[in-house]
């Protein structure tokens, strides 16, 4: 990516930007332009470029914020109305490193209210539109940013991956999207979805960007005591000549749209020219996936949603008359229907007598899948699958069917579950010019390898 | 009528008194703040914020565990209790449900009856709300502050026991260092379990829970209350219900407060911001080798010399009995008189507990009196200036003197000044008197020494002097 130097200002950079993101107001991208902030810190940067001073490794790059990071700029409402004039007076670590290293943050992006979505129609702001179609979805829930990035209005943007929240985004609009080993970055700061699955990513048009953003944002923060031990940077470098890339026979068949079938097997073949060699394995656990994700993650959703209560900050329902009336007016008036479906699940699997039924049959099921990644990693290096069943879906296509929304997730869910790295990769177009992406996929804390070995899909 | 048999557990809570919070880096001590200004973004459960566990916690926990005779288990975790009101930020208490930190152990009471501990958890304190007419306000100051729950098994019998389980607790936590044990601030709180049977029934009773009581007194009372409602109910046929009373100490009474078949369901969870904890044993022996003496260890060693009654007060302070390990042997039984009866009685004790004497300045004081150097009442003015911040830098001799309360011993000077009285006119009287067989007149000549003597005379000493003069 660009970085401002003495030939290229901070400053122009960031006017482009925003001029872009006006320009494209139509898909609903952005939830707050950061416009004085944003000039000022370029300013700043370009003084210093004056000056001769040593500038960061981020240096003037504009860049979009998905809306449930925390920081001073704008109101933080994770697009939900419950969040609304809430100003953080905290600043999110993961931004924080970012601005130490000069990027700028031109806009918070729009995304599915509190994450919970598949397409960002969940939003209090309405839905984002598709970078290559305005009629279908952008996906989510950080569809803001991957539009963001697609349109090329930013170098990159952040997001938040609990289930496929970056991947499958990132697949929908063409760009890359990873979904880093759990714990990698802080997520300190970060308005929390499902605390054992939640990851924060980036999309970024190239590998390169994303080792990067990698370089600067990983790493263990005491604020947030799930993080790991620092890895990224040390990581020691797997050749990527003569890899062992595992397909996964369960994903291949008909109710894969045939543009991704096809893409994934040209993939498959290129691989191949270039020497690496290819692995089938069956995964026959991950069918369980999807259902211990959808008890685990309401649970936690339910949980960490008890903080919204009206009380302390953000949105109070008016005219309640009592204790009672002030949460539940609150809480009915100010979580969208998903958000309210989550919680109900989430309350129900936790409930007195359902408890092993359903939370922790679901935890046991969580260690098998964990059992069987390690398993394939044994036989292959990386594995190489589709990211969805289908490409991006029209606007308002399933908000009527949540199942059939919940079902798009099937591939990218088990990897938050096991708590592995992913990364979408743009893989082409279907016929019909909707974006595929495919989804590399490695062992635990093995992501700057895997970003790594990204470019070796790509065609030459 | 049919006799009945009480059984009770108690859980307590204990407020630790550690640095900074139990989930984040503030300020544990509230004490004299302004409300509101001991909460950092994670107590105030801002969104994103989570938890950071405060080592110092788990220190304190072992030590507790250990004052109780607990294993400490090298494996627990922290679950979230869920529930709304505004004195709960986050939405949930995070505490450990599964696997707590503490696990079995006994309290034993000074009669020697072992109540067994359940377990005990680490677990969040929730904030403080104060009731106006129409509104309600909210202090964040505790929210977070670490407590440990400690959970009795049913092995307690009596209101008597109640009441001595809750203070050898009290004594224990106190001992190990863990808390300010303050009761009136809340330091620790009680809830009890009460149920009564009759004699030879296989079954308990159904039990009723009173919360939050916060002194030994009101514990002994609220039992004794229950078992006598209780007992009175069966014997009139009907049944007890189980349910959470209240506890008034005004009234003297329990009242109902809401019936157990209501209670939340709290939902349970395990707490996925914060990884499981640990111990090694290594780490377990170190910081368990840290726990001081216990009253039971002062028990066995000041048992056979001092006073029961006194000894069992003197435990309530546990300075008095650190000090008391520092003093000679011999003197062990005149410093304990002299707190028990001197020190205890003194208005101002409690400011001086802040800083008490060097075992040193209290062996020499001990010592003067026994060479007669100090009469009984200079010693107990002697020992009260000791507390006093600017006598401490001085030794016992010093302060003494300067107050001029040595007494003259030697017989020399004494005999002298005996001399100079008796050569005076006005106890010519007295002098003929005594020798005429009127015993008491002594008393009067001694006093005329003592005022010669400025007080200083041993009085004991002048009167065998002047017996001998005056034959």
């Amino acid at each position: 990516m660009k970085i401002a130097d003495k030939n290229i200002s901070a400053e122009k950079m960031v006017r482009e930007a925003l001029d872009k993101a006006k320009k494209y107001s139509g898909y609903n991208i952005f939830t707050f332009l950061n416009e004085e902030n944003a000039i000022k810190k370029a300013r700043e940067i370009d003084e210093k470029i004056a000056r001769g001073e040593e500038v960061g490794r981020l240096a003037g790059v504009p860049y979009a914020l998905k809306d449930n990071f925390l920081s001073p700029d704008g109101q933080t409402t994770a697009s939900a109305h419950i969040l609304e004039g809430f100003v953080s007076p905290v600043t999110a670590t993961a931004v924080k490193k970012l601005e130490d290293e000069g990027a700028i943050m031109i806009g918070r992006t729009n995304m599915d209210a509190f994450a919970h979505g598949s397409s960002t129609e969940n939003s209090y702001y309405g839905p984002t539109s598709n970078a290559h179609d305005c009629e279908r979805v952008a996906g989510g829930s950080s569809g803001g940013s991957a539009v963001a990035v697609a349109l090329g209005i930013v170098e990159f943007a952040t997001g938040t991956d609990t289930g496929g929240s970056i991947r499958q985004p990132a697949s929908f609009n063409g760009v890359y999207g990873l979904k880093p080993t759990y714990g990698t970055i802080s997520r300190y700061g970060v308005v929390a979805m499902a605390s054992s699955t939640d990851c924060i990513g980036f999309f970024t048009k190239t590998p390169d960007d994303m080792d990067l953003l990698m370089e600067v944002t990983s790493g263990q923060d005491p604020k947030d005591m799930t993080t790991l031990p620092d890895y990224y940077n040390n990581t020691k470098g797997m050749p990527t000549e003569g890899a062992k890339i595992g397909v996964i026979k369960d994903f291949d068949n008909n109710s894969v749209h045939p543009g991704i079938r096809k893409a994934l097997a040209q993939k498959v073949e290129l691989l191949k020219s270039k020497g690496h060699e290819i692995v089938e394995l069956t995964m026959p656990v991950l069918k369980y996936a999807l259902a211990a994700y959808y008890i685990i993650v309401p649970a936690e959703i339910a949980s960490n949603l008890s903080r919204y209560d009206g009380v302390r900050y953000g949105f109070r329902a008016k005219g309640s008359e009592d204790l009672d009336a002030l949460y539940k007016n609150t809480r009915s008036e100010g979580f969208m229907p998903e958000n309210k479906r989550r919680i109900m699940i989430g309350n129900f699997v936790l409930s007195s007598g359902f408890y092993d039924a359903y939370f922790l049959k679901a935890a046991k099921a969580r260690t098998l899948i964990v059992q069987e990644y390690e398993k394939a990693f044994e036989r292959c290096d990386y594995i190489l699958s589709p990211v969805t069943p289908n490409p991006a879906f029209k606007l308002g296509e399933k908000t009527d069917d949540p199942v059939d929304m919940y079902l798009g997730d099937i591939m990218t869910v088990p990897l938050n579950l096991a708590g592995i790295p992913g990364l979408t990769v743009p893989a082409g177009k279907t016929e019909s010019g909707l974006a595929i992406g495919l989804q590399l996929v490695g062992p635990r804390r093995s992501d700057k390898n895997l970003i790594r070995f990204s470019k070796e899909l790509q065609d030459e | 009528m049919t006799k009945y048999i009480p059984t009770i557990g108690i859980e307590c809570h204990v407020q630790l008194s550690t640095k900074t919070k139990l989930f984040s880096e503030v300020d544990n001590d509230a004490r004299d703040k302004e409300p509101n200004s001991c909460v950092s973004p994670v107590d105030y459960a801002l969104p994103g914020m989570l938890p950071r566990l405060n080592g110092e916690a788990i220190k304190y926990a072992i030590l507790a565990g250990k004052a109780m005779n607990c294993k400490i288990n090298a494996y627990s975790r922290f679950d979230r209790k869920h529930y709304f009101y505004p004195d709960s930020p986050k939405g949930y208490q995070i505490t450990q449900f599964y696997h707590p930190i503490i696990g079995e152990g006994y309290v034993e009471l000074p009669s020697g009856t072992k109540i067994r501990i359940e377990h005990a958890h680490l677990e969040g304190d929730a904030a403080k709300l104060t009731h106006f007419e129409s509104y309600s306000l909210v202090d964040f100051n505790r929210v977070d502050t670490p407590l440990i729950e400690i959970v009795s098994m049913p092995d307690i019998h009596s209101a008597e026991d109640a009441h001595d389980y809750c203070r050898e607790l009290w004594r224990l936590m106190c001992y190990a260092g863990v808390t300010n044990g303050d009761l009136y601030n809340g330091n620790m709180r009680f809830d009890v379990n009460t149920s009564v049977a009759p004699e030879g029934a296989e079954k308990l009773g159904t039990r009723t829970e009173v919360k939050n009581l916060n002194s030994f007194k009101s514990v002994e009372r609220a039992v004794t209350y229950e078992i006598d409602r209780q007992s009175k109910l069966l014997d009139k046929g009907e049944e007890v219900i189980q349910e959470t009373r209240g506890w008034s100490d005004a009234t003297g009474k329990t009242t109902g407060q809401r019936s157990k078949e209501e209670a939340k369901d709290y939902r349970y969870m395990p707490e996925p911001d914060l990884p499981p904890i640990n111990l090694a044993e290594d780490y377990i022996e170190e910081e368990s080798a840290k726990l001081p003496l216990m009253p039971m260890n002062y028990r066995e060693k000041f048992g056979k010399v001092l006073n029961t009654d006194i000894l069992e007060i003197l435990l309530d302070y546990p300075v008095l009995m650190q000090k008391l390990n520092e003093i000679n042997a011999e003197h062990v039984v005149a410093v304990a008189n002299l707190f028990a009866s001197v020190l205890l009685a003194e208005e101002k004790s409690a400011e001086y507990l802040n800083g008490l004497p060097s075992a040193k300045n209290l062996n020499v004081l001990i010592e003067m009196n026994k060479n007669k150097e100090l009469s009984s009442t200079a010693t107990k003015e002697v020992f009260l200036r000791l507390f006093d911040p600017q006598m401490k830098s001085r030794d016992t001799k010093a302060i003494a003197k300067e107050l001029g309360l040595i007494q003259e011993n030697d017989l020399g000077t004494l005999e002298a000044i005996v001399d100079t009285v008796l050569a005076k006119p006005e106890t010519q009287k007295a002098q003929d008197d005594y020798r005429a067989g009127e015993e008491k007149v002594i008393g009067f000549l001694v006093g005329q020494v003592m005022k010669e003597s400025h007080g200083k005379a041993n009085p004991s000493s002048v009167q065998e002097i002047l017996r001998k003069k005056l034959a």
